[in-house]
């Protein structure tokens, strides 16, 4: 009984499969994207390892219930086809999620093999299928159930709208969406890079819901265009996914500098604007050899990498907490550190000191110690007095987060927000204190991550449906 | 300067006076906000009036009757202070001309003495004359080379302010961040409160982005949501100034790199 334990252990393979990704040296001076993907041979040597558990931890720590083991499976049988199909009951973005979700955190941190340092790379995978469906160039379009008659708003193209818009069309509804840029998809579009993700995964996805028979108006912006009261005239449930799109800054002297950017701005001019064509797009950049981001997560990570592609000779990590609290994926500062960017960890900017032109020259920074753990759980970020000193940087990009939008909230009456700016919606349905009117993602949560936001457009869309077809 | 027609019925149905909004020439085009200088909300159209100063108001420049804009999405910002506030002296530069329009139209309905003030380079610069004349109790101009009016720039302020037999009860003023800035250093010694109608740098004009940041009375703001109109009193101008700069050199790398393009502008008709 013992010996037949053993040898089923030895059986199990723990070696997690890397996925093969363009070198540090190379990659810091291209656009292209960093992580190269699973080849089938590898993506089936890494699905062979799922044990394929009877009870599947893996789809409870998965914000949408992917029926992961499923989907693994079909790689194993090399039926691609039917794994996509698989992965897509749950997911309409797995191109996107198995790039930019953090799987070590999520689906990843349940598996039965993490003990082992072995938990299986579902990201990867997911990402493989994902990627496969694009190779064959079809698109697999799933049946619509009958028309129902009803209509339905959707406010912004990002993750949770689409999910939505997704969700509800293959219900039978009839699904507009309006888009405040004049591109589809949000911060998906706007915020993360093509390193990172590639835009032309985005509009895949974008192309997806419009085949499935979305109308996505762009350049729209609700709440100036036309009001959320105005389309409740015209719709019969509206739903409000406009995220975090209010850069918050640090009310330090000097931020209004030439040379400071909030990271929206900065990602915004390389992403949505092709600045990292520029000059073969119009949208002016800068060129700057020093580059310090303020902040330590994903999108901090995203603007201290895109500094040392567009030509940086410098690019730094300012962060107040240690190296053990940043926010961002594990991967994303591992790459960033291969990259070559330098991080100033325990360190806050206090003042920022310009030229007698407006342009930023300096920074002054203040050291700082870990206390106590504060309300966050993490440990308190404490200065150390008369610790200043400066750094001769000629960019500062400040990534320390972003509040709730607040174009819809503000003019939309009978929408209650919180003292955070965020709207009030029932964690479970998404319903706010409005009537027909429903809400998810960042505009809810703060910012947050892609899934959680596709995770909330998810439920949105069943209490969405439910009170379509009850008028409950 | 160029007049821009744009068809768009539901923002024109819903524009108000010192709003903006936010046009791509084409798709490699950049963002750029304009002032909505007029509307007819029957026709769903849009008028703007804008000066051409680079590649991307070169590109809109460009364009022929008929064709298309990528983008013009609005109406941005929040609208001007409309209400009775007695004699409004309304300044409008350059560009800033064709949006002081729809502003003076509905002072004047609200009631308001309206004193127009037109500034620009030299007389073929100004236009609208026709359309202020009726709405205006006084008209001033004023040309750098003295062609129209009184010569010199908007330090000639104070000349016309004070050949009035009361000061203006407030001043409104659209244009360049130069005349727009000296008007509030003007009349900040004279006392008179000054409601100015920034044009930063903008990307989405929702929020989002904060380029548009500016100090106004000590504290943030970001022109695109807060404004764009501000008291030009609190408005920290020196910094102002400079953020507007910020691409001078890059929009001169433009016309470095970029073709000979076709005469449009001779004797300061518009040949398209």
């Amino acid at each position: 009984m013992n010996e037949e334990k053993t040898e089923k252990a030895s059986k199990i393979d723990l070696n997690r499969n890397d996925m093969p990704r363009q070198s540090p040296e190379i990659r810091r001076h291209n656009f292209n994207e960093v992580a190269l993907g699973y080849t089938e041979e590898i993506a089936v040597k890494e699905a062979k390892r799922c044990l394929q558990c009877k009870k599947p931890r893996c789809k409870t720590g998965c914000p949408v219930e992917i029926d992961i083991p499923d989907f693994i499976s079909c790689i194993v049988k090399r039926d691609f086809a039917a794994g996509i199909k698989k992965l897509k009951e749950k997911n309409c973005l797995p191109a996107v999620c198995g790039r930019v979700c953090p799987q070590e955190t999520q689906c990843e941190s349940q598996c039965i093999l993490l003990n082992k340092k072995g938990e299986i790379a579902i990201g990867r995978l997911e990402r493989f299928l994902a990627d496969w469906e694009a190779k064959q160039g079809i698109m697999d379009i799933p049946p619509k159930a009958k028309p129902t008659g009803k209509k339905i708003a959707i406010v912004g193209s990002g993750p949770a709208g689409i999910t939505v818009a997704g969700d509800l069309i293959l219900l039978g509804h009839e699904v507009t969406i309006f888009e405040a840029l004049h591109k589809a998809g949000g911060v998906l579009v706007y915020g993360i890079p093509e390193f990172r993700l590639p835009k032309a995964i985005v509009a895949r996805e974008v192309d997806y819901v419009k085949k499935l028979g979305a109308k996505v108006f762009t350049d729209y912006v609700v709440g100036k265009t036309r009001s959320i009261d105005e389309l409740l005239k015209e719709f019969d449930a509206v739903f409000v996914g406009t995220g975090a799109g209010l850069p918050w800054f640090m009310d330090i002297p000097g931020e209004n500098l030439n040379g400071v950017y909030s990271a929206n701005e900065y990602l915004t001019r390389m992403n949505l604007m092709q600045g990292y064509r520029y000059p073969m797009s119009s949208t002016p950049v800068k060129k700057h050899l020093k580059v310090a981001v303020v902040g330590g997560g994903n999108v901090a990570m995203d603007s201290a990498r895109t500094a040392l592609r567009m030509g940086a000779a410098e690019s730094r990590i300012i962060y107040r907490r240690s190296h053990a609290e940043l926010p961002a994926r594990l991967e994303e500062s591992e790459n960033a550190e291969e990259e070559g960017v330098i991080f100033n960890v325990l360190t806050l900017p206090v003042r920022y000191i310009g030229d007698e032109n407006g342009w930023l020259k300096e920074i002054e920074c203040l050291r700082m110690e870990l206390g106590e753990p504060d309300a966050s759980g993490r440990r308190a970020p404490i200065e150390i007095p008369n610790s200043n000193f400066r750094m001769q940087m000629d960019a500062v990009v400040c990534a320390i987060g972003n509040s709730p939008n607040p174009l819809v909230p503000s003019t939309t009456p009978g929408l209650e927000t919180t003292r955070r700016g965020t709207l009030v919606a029932d964690p479970e349905t998404g319903k706010t204190t409005k009537d027909r009117v429903w809400a998810g993602g960042d505009i809810v949560t703060g910012a947050a991550t892609v899934i959680l936001a596709m995770g909330a457009g998810r439920k949105a869309a069943r209490s969405m449906h439910e009170y379509l077809m009850t008028g409950k | 300067m160029h007049l821009l027609v744009i068809e768009t019925p539901e923002i024109a149905s819903k524009v108000r006076p010192g709003q903006f909004v936010i046009v791509r020439a084409n798709d490699e085009g950049e963002r750029i906000p304009l002032s909505v200088a007029d509307w007819d909300a029957q026709k769903g159209t849009i008028t703007i009036v804008f000066m051409e100063v680079g590649a991307s108001t070169g590109a809109l420049a460009c364009l022929k009757e008929g064709d298309s804009v990528a983008t013009c999405v609005g109406p941005l910002g929040n609208e001007t202070e409309i209400g009775n506030f007695g004699t409004v002296m309304c300044i409008g530069g350059c560009y800033g001309i064709g949006s002081m329009y729809p502003v003076i139209k509905e002072l004047k309905e609200a009631g308001n003495k309206i004193i127009t003030v037109l500034e620009a380079r030299s007389n073929y610069l100004i236009y609208w004359t026709d359309r202020f004349v009726p709405l205006s109790n006084r008209i001033f101009n004023i040309t750098r080379d003295g062609s129209q009016g009184f010569k010199g720039h908007v330090s000639r302020l104070p000349d016309i302010i004070n050949g009035l037999l009361t000061p203006p009860d407030r001043i409104i003023v659209n244009g360049c961040t130069f005349l727009m800035a000296n008007v509030s250093e003007v009349t900040k010694n004279l006392g008179i409160k000054t409601v100015v109608n920034l044009n930063p740098i903008m990307i989405d004009g929702t929020g989002m982005c904060g380029v548009c940041r500016v100090t106004v009375g000590g504290k943030m703001k970001f022109a695109c949501v807060d404004g764009p109109e501000f008291d030009g009193h609190e408005v920290d101008w020196k910094e102002f100034l400079a953020r507007r700069k910020a691409y001078l050199d890059e929009e001169a790398l433009f016309f470095r790199r970029s073709e000979p393009k076709p005469i449009i502008h001779e004797g300061g008709k518009c040949q398209v």
